[in-house]
């Protein structure tokens, strides 16, 4: 019934979204961040997917160090390093299938990998050779977002269209702690409730957003509770418990694949780095927070689990240690040649068709390239 | 074969109908926005297309500007081509971070690989009565986004034939509709509406030979009134109809000034970091030799948009504009 329909008598009747729910799944999370690993659940997980985790685990945080030793040889413009967070960015990647969606932001370089995007053009961004370096339709990874909290309406987008056209297709959105003060945060998971877009959202609490700590940011009792509010379940998980956080996220994306709608997913994690290459953590916390979180470890969490069930072989273990080898040496020796720049290049795509303008600003910059070259030649200008 | 009478038709149904044929030719095509569904937008011109096309096609959604801009960027990531209705000007700045942030440059930054075919409606200008929020003149702070278009109707037909060409554009597209223009009316054939040049094309409404007008939008048919009142002190002006801001059309407003020699640019935007200093430079730098006199802009006060029983001192109207036309150095012609 419209509104216009309502007028004369006076009948209210509630909306839908103000019906009891049917769905029995509860919205409110768990008191305490969900745990498989050092549990006795960990024995039902599957050991080729306990396997694939640790590999990529390995590998993401030799890419951490791989970069961060780049950027310190000035390869790289910043590197902003997910060291201790490797299990929420790769179980993120390996809970989508191929045809689904991954909207990172800027520090995921590791789930975007993980996804099969070349490491080298994952860097782009943060070499400063161009913005997005990948084809965002090649793995389906949108670009690398550096404003927070603004690509998760982009993922409520896609997914909504996906299922408007009928494809089998979810989302998954990550953000960060700070991210969720962010107004995109709530009008993305607000439209995503409301519309029940096959989307899943990913907050990755790593108790600081550069230096502020969480208390700073929220009166939430978790961030996951903040799903409450929009009608969509709210998960906490030991976001360095890699197993415990693919299970959570694949019953998400199967939630939202089946038409259950969005879930927010509160990963419980640490950055063991400093914000990134230009920041000192020394200034906003001390090391022995540090160290503790250390020893909550996710490599070392899933080695135990997986020594314990004796799929850590010495085979196994080297062929892990040489990939991730393979990979950092690949990195390094791309990484240490200079990319090819072509400043001409600054006027494509700024539109389908260049304008008149742009044009005009081409040929200005072509001129100073030419007369820049005569003088490096020591011919007359 | 049956022939139907020409009638008047408003801007607002000429908008209508191009958002119609756009979502007949195309089902890519998704209408979204705050009241467009079931009430046909507050201005009347999504009126019809939920009905005709579904909900799913023209779309009510949440309130929030940010998220209906964001969320079609996603469905445009996607195949889909959305046109997404900010209710107001002064309600579309909510969104400005997804439109600069994202919009604008998503095409450039993915080196063509993921182009955004959004077009962006926003009812803009004053000259209704509007309280305030209900009346500013956003477009310097579109044009000077690099990566979108801004263009904005003058007349009926233009309205009709420039909407489709933004939502066909794999560009985005600000779309800035004058809503005192709304419900000025023209003949014009909906069952056979004439197609529009490219976006970016300007065009001459008024030939004339003293001076030219520069201006769009809703300041197109105040120019016109001003040149027929011109005429009656002896100066024949030539008024041009920008259409789009950007692309800006350098030959045709350079050709007019050339011919002339004396230009005034006409907006209701403020006059301050306005698009008339953009436009008088680029007149200057490429018409110098050919001018009489500097070229004058005449437009909004640089004050925050005033309230609407005094919102007629603010507007450029027919007497600030022949002032400005009488500064134009004439004495010198001796």
């Amino acid at each position: 019934m419209t509104v216009m329909e309502q007028r004369g008598a006076y009948r209210p009747s509630p909306p839908p979204a103000w019906q009891p729910r049917t769905d029995p799944t509860p919205l409110l999370p768990d008191e305490r961040p969900y745990r498989v690993l050092g549990t006795e659940t960990a024995a039902e997980a599957d050991p080729e997917l306990l396997r694939r985790l640790y590999t990529q685990l390995v590998r993401g945080r030799r890419y951490n160090a791989q970069a961060t030793a780049l950027t310190k040889q000035g390869r790289l413009a910043v590197y902003p390093s997910s060291t201790g967070q490797e299990a929420c960015e790769v179980a993120a990647a390996l809970a989508l299938e191929e045809r689904d969606w991954l909207f990172p932001s800027y520090r995921d370089t590791l789930a975007v990998i993980a996804r099969g995007v070349d490491p080298v053009e994952a860097l782009t961004l943060l070499r400063g050779d161009w913005h997005t370096g990948y084809d965002p339709y090649a793995h389906r990874v949108a670009p690398l977002s550096t404003p927070l909290a603004t690509q998760l309406p982009h993922a409520v987008g896609l997914a909504h269209a996906a299922r408007l056209k009928g494809d089998d297709v979810v989302a998954l959105a990550m953000v960060g702690d700070g991210g969720t003060s962010e107004g995109d945060f709530h009008e993305a998971l607000n439209f995503a409730a409301v519309w029940q877009a096959p989307v899943v959202f990913l907050v990755q609490n790593n108790g600081f957003a550069i230096s502020v700590p969480l208390a700073k940011q929220t009166a939430a009792p978790s961030l996951a509770h903040k799903a409450v509010g929009y009608g969509m379940p709210g998960r906490l998980v030991d976001g360095n418990d890699a197993a415990a956080v693919h299970e959570v996220l694949a019953a998400a994306v199967r939630r939202a694949r089946e038409g259950g709608g969005p879930t927010l997913v509160e990963a419980v994690t640490y950055r063991i780095d400093a914000h990134t290459n230009a920041d000192d953590a020394t200034r906003y916390r001390g090391d022995t927070e540090v160290d503790t979180w250390r020893e909550h470890d996710p490599i070392v969490l899933l080695e135990r689990e997986l020594t314990h069930r004796g799929l850590l072989d010495e085979d196994f273990a080297g062929r892990v240690r040489e990939d991730a080898e393979a990979m950092a040496a690949d990195l390094r020796a791309r990484m240490n040649r200079d990319p090819e720049l072509d400043p001409m290049h600054l006027f494509d795509q700024v539109y389908a068709e260049t304008t008149g303008q742009l044009r005009e600003q081409r040929a200005l910059l072509r001129a100073e390239l030419e007369a820049e070259q005569q003088d490096q030649e020591g011919g007359p200008r | 074969m049956t022939t139907v009478a020409v009638k008047p038709a408003t801007m607002a149904q000429a908008l209508t109908r191009a958002l119609r044929d756009a979502m007949t030719a195309d089902p890519s095509v998704h209408v979204m926005g705050e009241d467009v569904g079931t009430l046909g937008g507050v201005f009347r011109v999504t009126d019809g297309l939920a009905k005709e096309f579904g909900e799913t096609r023209c779309t009510d959604t949440p309130l929030a500007e940010a998220g209906i801009l964001g969320t079609a960027v996603g469905m445009a990531m996607y195949g889909l081509r959305p046109v997404v209705e900010m209710q107001f000007d002064a309600f579309a700045y909510p969104a400005f971070e997804q439109l600069i942030s994202h919009v604008s440059r998503m095409r450039n930054r993915t080196r063509g690989r993921m182009p955004l075919p959004i077009t962006v409606r926003v009812p803009y200008g004053g000259g209704i009565g509007g309280v305030e929020h209900h009346s500013d003149s956003s477009e310097a702070y579109y044009m000077a986004t690099p990566g979108l278009h801004v263009v904005t109707p003058a007349t009926v037909a233009d309205a009709y034939g420039l909407l489709r060409r933004a939502i066909a554009s794999d560009d985005p597209v600000v779309f800035l509709e004058p809503k005192r223009l709304y419900w000025s009316k023209d003949t014009w054939n909906p069952e056979h509406p004439t197609d529009v040049e490219p976006i970016g094309r300007a065009v001459v409404r008024r030939t004339g030979r003293s001076a030219t007008l520069i201006t769009y939008g809703p300041s197109v048919p105040v120019c016109l009134e001003a040149a027929e009142a011109a005429h009656a002190e002896g100066w024949d002006l030539e008024v041009v109809d920008l259409r789009s801001l950007v692309p800006f059309d350098d030959e045709t407003v350079c050709a007019s000034v050339r011919r002339t020699g004396r230009a005034v640019v006409v907006h209701e935007s403020g006059g301050f970091g306005g698009p008339g200093g953009e436009i008088a430079a680029r007149v200057t730098e490429r018409c110098f030799h050919h001018l009489e006199a500097p070229v004058l802009r005449v437009a909004g006060f640089d004050i925050p948009y005033p309230p609407p029983m005094l919102e007629r001192h603010h507007l450029p109207g027919v007497d600030r504009i022949l002032d400005a036309v009488a500064r134009l150095q004439w004495e010198a012609e001796g």
